[in-house]
C-alpha cells in the first residue's frame, strides 16, 4: 500500500537528492575529482558542454560536469540556466578568425596552401588500441612534443582562395545585426544567421545524424572540407563609453568551412557554396556536422529540391536543441494521471461499442 | 483497328478480396490489338483493382491474366518474373496514373522525363533522345522550348500531357489508364481527351482505360464493360451500351449522365 | 619486423578472415555486385578506411609486399597510419614502388604505373552505392541491381548534360562492370576510369560502414557511362607537373600564395620520383 497517497513528496525528493549527492561522490576512499582536473583532463568534454550550454566559461563549465555526473547535456542545461541570469551589457565585435592563432589546421581540398596544413593534436591517425599503460597513475607527464617556430605566415581560408577565382558564391555582406536567439523566439523563414546560430548551440549528436544523412543520399551533399582550423581567436567589444574596440580577452574555437559542389545552371554558372560552423572550444566533429546541416538547410534558396529531413529548417532548427529535447522527451516521467485516467474511461467506453457492434453482427 | 487473330491480353476467372468485401468475382475479358476498352462504374466498383490485377501490379486469389507479347509467345502476367514483368512495363506496356505525380519524375526536366524509356530500353544518343522529347512534347502540345523545365512548374493539364508522352514515346502497344481526366477541370478534360483520341488512333494503340466519366468512355472506347461490387454487369460496343442498356445498374448509370 | 603481441596475423582473427575471404570470392564470381559482409570493428574511425583493411587482412599474407596509397601518394597521414598498421599486425614488407608491390591499399587514386597479374588494388570505398544520391533507399536499390533497371541513372546523366552541357560527374563516375551491374569506382577521379577496364590485376573494393564488398575481376570489362555523342572525357588539370614535367599523368593543385598563384604536382609521388630518377 506504500504507493497510494503519495503525500510524503517532501521526504521523498529529499531524500532522493541526498542519494544522488551520495552516487555523484561514489565511493568515498577513492579521491574527489576537482574541477581543474575535469577543466584540465576532460577539456574535450568542457568545450562540448560551452558549446552546447553557449556560455563561453570553462570553469564554470567544468562544475557542470562535476554536478551533472559527467551527464553532458545535463552539464550543458545547468550552464545555459545560470547563463540566463548573467546581466548582458554588450555584443562583441565578429570574430576574425583569418587572425587565428592557429594550433590545428587541415586542409581536405588542397595538398598544400598559404600557411600549410598543421596537424596539431588529432585523434584522427591514432589506431584506436586501448592504452592500458594510462591505467597506471602516477606515470610522468609525457615528453612535450616537439615545437617547431611559428613562421608567421598569413592563413588565408580556402574560401577565400576559391573566392578569389570567383569559385566560390559570394555571400551577401550585410551590417544588419544577428537575431539573437536567446532573446527572440525562432521564427520562420528563419535567415541564416540564426540558423547558425541555433546550430552552434545544437546538439552535437543530432546534428552528425544529419550530417552523416546528407551524405548517404538524404539531401544529396557533395561536400569537401576547405578547411577546419582550431585555435584562439580574440575577442573585440567596443564599450559605448570608450567608444573605440578593445580586446576583453581570447577565447578558443573552430571553425569548419565545407565546399560543396556545383549550384548554378544555365543562367548562373556552375559554382561551389559554403556551408558554415563555428563552436566553442576544440569540436570538430561538431564544427563539420554544422557545416553540412548548414549547406543542406540552404537548399531551398538556392533552388534545389528540399525533401530531405536535413534541408527543413523547422525541422533541424525546431529539434536540434538538446536542452529543449531532453525538457521534452524527459517530462513524460511526470505525473500524467488525470490525462491518463480520461484515456483510461474513453478506452474503455470505445471498446464497449466495438463489443456490442461485433455481438450484433454475429446474431 | 488491326484485325490480328489473338488477343493482346485476356483474363478468366479474376477473383480478390479485401477482408470480407469482394473487389472482384469472376471477371473475366479479353482486348484486342488496336483496341480501345473502357472500364466503367462508380468509385467502390472494382474498376481500379481490375486494372491493376491485369497490369500485374496487383496478383489476384483466383484467375488469370494471359499477355500475348510481341515476340508471338503467350506469358502468364503473375507467373512472369518480375524482372520480365518490369520490362513489359517499360516496353510494351504503358501505365497513365490518374495523378500525374504517380507517373513523372517531378525532380527532373520535361525532356528527361520523356528521355528515361528511351533511355531504358537502350538509346544511347543523346541528341536523338533529346529530338525524340522534343517532338513528343510538341505532340502533346507542350512548347518544347519547356523541355528543361521540371514538370512541378506545370500545370495540372500539362503534367498530365507530359505522362502521356513519357508513356508513349516507346511505342507500347497495350497503355492501361487509370481515370487520366480525373483530377482536371472539364475544359482541361475535353482538350486532353480529344488529344488522347488522335494519338491512339495514330499510333494504333489497345488501351484498357478506367473511368467513371461516360462521355470520356463514349468518346474514346470501342467497347466497355460496367462494373458493379467487383462484378461486370454488362459489356458491349460503347454505343449499344449505352444507347440500349440492359442491365438496371447501367440505365442508371446512363441516365443519371444524361440527367447531369 | 615482428607482429604486435597479442593480436592475429594480420589482426582479424581467421574466422572473420575466412568470412570475408567467402564474400571476396562471392564478389569476384559476379563482378560489380555489391556483397554484404559482416563488417567489424576496426581500430580506425569508418571513413579511414575500415573495408579497405578488412579486405587487406583477409588476403595478405606473410610473402606479400604491401604498398598503401592515400590521394596518390605513399607520404600523406592516413597512408602512413595504414602502411604502420599493416606492418604491426602482420609484420609484411612494405614499399612506395607499385611495381614491387603484391597487394595495394588505395584510397581515391588508381596508380599511374600499369598493374600486372597477380597484384591486388584494394579500394577504400565510401559508398558502395552508385545509385544512392538519386534513391537512398537501400531496399529499392537492391531492386534497381536485380533488375538491370538503370535508367534512374542515365536520366541524371541526360540532365546535366541538358543543365550543363557536360556530365556534371568528376569522381566516383559510375560504371557497368561485365555489362551488367552499375558500380561505385570509389571516389577516384573519372580521371582513373579507364584504368579500370581490362585491368590485369585484381580489383578488390571494401565498405567498412556500409558492410558491402564487390570486386572486378582480371580482364572484366568496364565502361564508364555516357552517350554516344557526349562520350566519356577524364578530366585533368591542363598542365605539366613541376618536379617531373608529366603532362599525362592526374595532377594536385598547390596554392602557393593567396594572390592565385598556383603550381601542380604529380598526385601519383611513386610515378613522380621514378620518372625523375629516370631523367637523371
Amino acid at each position: 500500500m506504500a504507493y497510494v497517497a503519495v503525500k510524503g513528496g517532501e521526504d521523498a525528493i529529499a531524500h532522493a537528492h541526498a542519494w544522488l549527492a551520495e552516487a555523484r561522490r561514489g565511493d568515498p576512499a577513492v579521491p574527489e575529482l576537482s574541477v581543474a582536473q575535469i577543466g584540465q583532463q576532460l577539456g574535450l568534454a568542457v568545450d562540448r558542454v560551452m558549446a552546447e550550454g553557449s556560455c563561453h566559461d570553462r570553469g564554470l563549465a567544468a562544475l557542470a560536469i562535476k554536478q551533472a555526473r559527467g551527464d553532458l547535456i545535463e552539464a550543458a542545461f545547468l550552464l545555459r540556466a545560470y547563463r540566463t541570469t548573467l546581466p548582458r551589457f554588450g555584443a562583441s565585435a565578429p570574430l576574425d578568425t583569418a587572425a587565428m592563432l592557429v594550433r590545428r589546421r587541415i586542409s581536405a581540398t588542397y595538398k598544400d596552401l598559404p600557411g600549410g596544413q598543421v596537424l596539431g593534436p588529432t585523434f584522427d591517425y591514432t589506431h584506436r588500441l586501448l592504452d592500458f599503460a594510462l591505467e597506471a597513475e602516477g606515470a610522468p607527464p609525457p615528453e612535450p612534443a616537439p615545437e617547431a617556430e611559428a613562421d608567421g605566415a598569413p592563413m588565408p581560408r580556402v574560401s577565400g582562395i576559391l573566392a578569389q577565382e570567383g569559385l566560390m558564391a559570394a555571400e551577401p555582406a550585410s551590417e544588419a545585426p544577428p537575431g539573437d536567439l536567446t532573446r527572440e523566439p525562432l521564427a520562420f523563414p528563419a535567415d541564416r544567421p540564426l540558423r547558425l546560430q541555433a546550430l552552434a548551440r545544437g546538439d552535437e549528436g543530432f546534428l552528425l545524424a544529419l550530417g552523416y544523412s546528407t551524405q548517404r543520399g538524404y539531401g544529396n551533399a557533395h561536400p569537401f572540407v576547405g578547411e577546419i582550423r582550431v585555435g584562439e581567436v580574440a575577442v573585440g567589444l567596443t564599450p559605448p563609453e570608450l567608444g573605440f574596440e578593445i580586446s576583453i580577452g581570447d577565447i578558443t574555437v573552430t571553425e569548419c568551412g565545407m565546399v560543396n559542389q556545383f549550384a548554378g545552371s544555365k543562367t548562373e554558372p556552375p559554382q561551389f557554396t559554403r556551408g558554415y560552423g563555428l563552436v566553442f572550444g576544440h569540436g570538430e566533429r561538431k564544427a563539420m556536422a554544422m557545416a553540412l546541416v548548414d549547406r543542406s538547410l540552404r537548399a531551398a534558396e538556392l533552388g534545389e529540391e528540399a525533401a530531405a529531413p536535413a534541408q527543413s529548417p523547422e525541422f533541424v532548427l525546431y529539434h536540434c536543441d538538446n536542452v529543449d529535447a531532453t525538457g521534452f522527451v524527459e517530462h513524460l516521467k511526470l505525473p500524467h494521471y488525470v490525462d491518463f485516467q480520461s484515456e483510461l474511461e474513453k478506452i474503455r467506453t470505445l471498446r464497449a461499442t466495438a463489443d456490442a457492434a461485433q455481438r450484433e453482427a454475429a446474431e | 483497328m488491326s484485325t490480328a487473330g489473338a488477343p493482346l491480353l485476356e483474363a478468366e476467372g479474376l477473383t480478390l478480396r479485401f477482408g470480407a468485401i469482394p473487389a472482384l468475382e469472376e471477371v473475366a475479358l479479353s482486348i484486342w490489338p488496336g483496341e480501345v476498352v473502357a472500364i466503367v462504374g462508380e468509385s467502390g466498383s472494382g474498376k481500379t483493382t481490375l486494372l491493376r490485377v491485369l497490369s500485374g501490379l496487383v496478383r489476384p486469389e483466383r484467375g488469370t491474366v494471359r499477355y500475348h507479347g510481341a515476340d508471338g509467345a503467350v506469358r502468364d502476367v503473375h507467373g512472369m518474373a518480375e524482372s520480365r514483368r518490369r520490362l513489359l512495363h517499360r516496353t510494351e506496356w504503358g501505365f497513365v496514373h490518374q495523378n500525374p505525380r504517380d507517373g513523372l519524375r517531378m525532380g527532373v526536366s520535361a525532356g528527361g522525363n520523356v528521355g528515361e524509356r528511351l533511355m531504358a530500353v537502350g538509346a544511347r544518343h543523346y541528341g536523338s533522345i533529346r529530338a525524340e522529347a522534343a517532338a513528343w512534347l510538341r505532340r502533346v502540345e507542350i512548347d518544347p522550348a519547356r523541355m528543361d523545365e521540371v514538370p512541378t512548374r506545370f500545370s495540372g493539364g500539362m503534367q498530365q500531357r507530359l505522362q502521356i508522352a513519357r508513356t508513349l514515346v516507346t511505342r507500347p502497344r497495350l497503355v492501361f489508364m487509370d481515370e487520366p481526366t480525373g483530377g482536371l477541370d472539364v475544359s482541361v478534360q475535353a482538350r486532353l481527351l480529344d488529344m488522347l483520341r488522335g494519338l491512339v488512333a495514330d499510333l494504333d494503340l489497345a488501351v484498357l482505360i478506367v473511368t467513371h466519366d461516360i462521355a470520356a468512355a463514349r468518346l474514346l472506347a470501342h467497347r466497355m464493360l460496367v462494373m458493379r461490387h467487383g462484378r461486370v454487369v454488362e459489356q458491349g460496343l460503347t454505343d449499344r451500351v449505352l444507347d440500349d442498356p440492359q442491365h438496371p445498374y447501367t440505365q442508371l448509370l446512363v441516365s443519371s449522365v444524361l440527367a447531369a | 619486423m615482428t607482429i604486435a603481441a597479442g593480436y592475429n596475423f594480420g589482426y582479424l582473427d581467421e574466422a572473420t578472415k575466412r568470412m570475408i575471404r567467402r564474400a571476396i570470392l562471392k564478389a569476384v564470381a559476379i563482378p560489380g555486385h555489391q556483397v554484404p559482409f559482416g563488417s567489424r570493428e576496426m581500430p580506425l574511425p569508418y571513413g579511414w578506411g575500415t573495408g579497405g583493411i578488412q579486405v587487406t587482412a583477409s588476403v595478405i599474407g606473410p610473402d606479400d609486399v604491401l604498398k598503401v596509397i592515400d590521394q596518390g601518394a605513399d607520404d600523406t597521414t592516413n597512408a602512413v597510419s595504414i602502411r604502420r598498421f599493416f606492418a604491426k599486425v602482420a609484420g609484411v614488407a612494405t614499399t612506395g614502388r607499385t611495381a614491387e608491390a603484391t597487394l595495394i591499399q588505395t584510397r581515391h587514386r588508381i596508380p599511374e604505373t600499369p598493374l600486372r597479374e597477380g597484384q591486388i588494388l584494394v579500394y577504400q570505398v565510401p559508398m558502395p552505392e552508385p545509385l544512392f544520391r538519386l534513391e537512398p533507399r537501400v531496399a529499392e536499390t537492391q531492386r534497381m541491381h536485380a533488375l538491370a533497371d538503370y535508367g534512374l541513372m542515365h536520366v541524371k546523366l541526360y540532365e546535366d548534360i541538358a543543365r550543363y552541357g557536360h556530365v556534371a560527374i568528376s569522381y566516383n563516375y559510375p560504371v557497368m562492370v561485365n555489362r551488367r551491374y552499375l558500380m561505385a569506382p570509389s571516389p577516384i577521379p573519372a580521371f582513373d576510369n579507364p584504368k579500370m577496364d581490362r585491368m590485369p590485376a585484381l580489383q578488390l573494393f571494401g565498405a567498412g560502414r556500409e558492410k558491402r564488398i564487390y570486386a572486378v575481376p582480371p580482364h572484366t570489362e568496364v565502361r564508364s557511362l555516357d552517350f554516344e555523342d557526349h562520350p566519356f572525357v577524364p578530366i585533368r588539370a591542363d598542365a605539366a607537373c613541376s618536379l617531373c614535367g608529366s603532362r599525362d599523368t592526374y595532377l594536385d593543385e598547390i596554392v602557393t600564395d593567396d594572390r592565385g598563384g598556383r603550381r601542380f604536382i604529380c598526385s601519383d609521388t611513386d610515378w613522380c620520383a621514378s620518372r625523375r630518377e629516370e631523367g637523371r
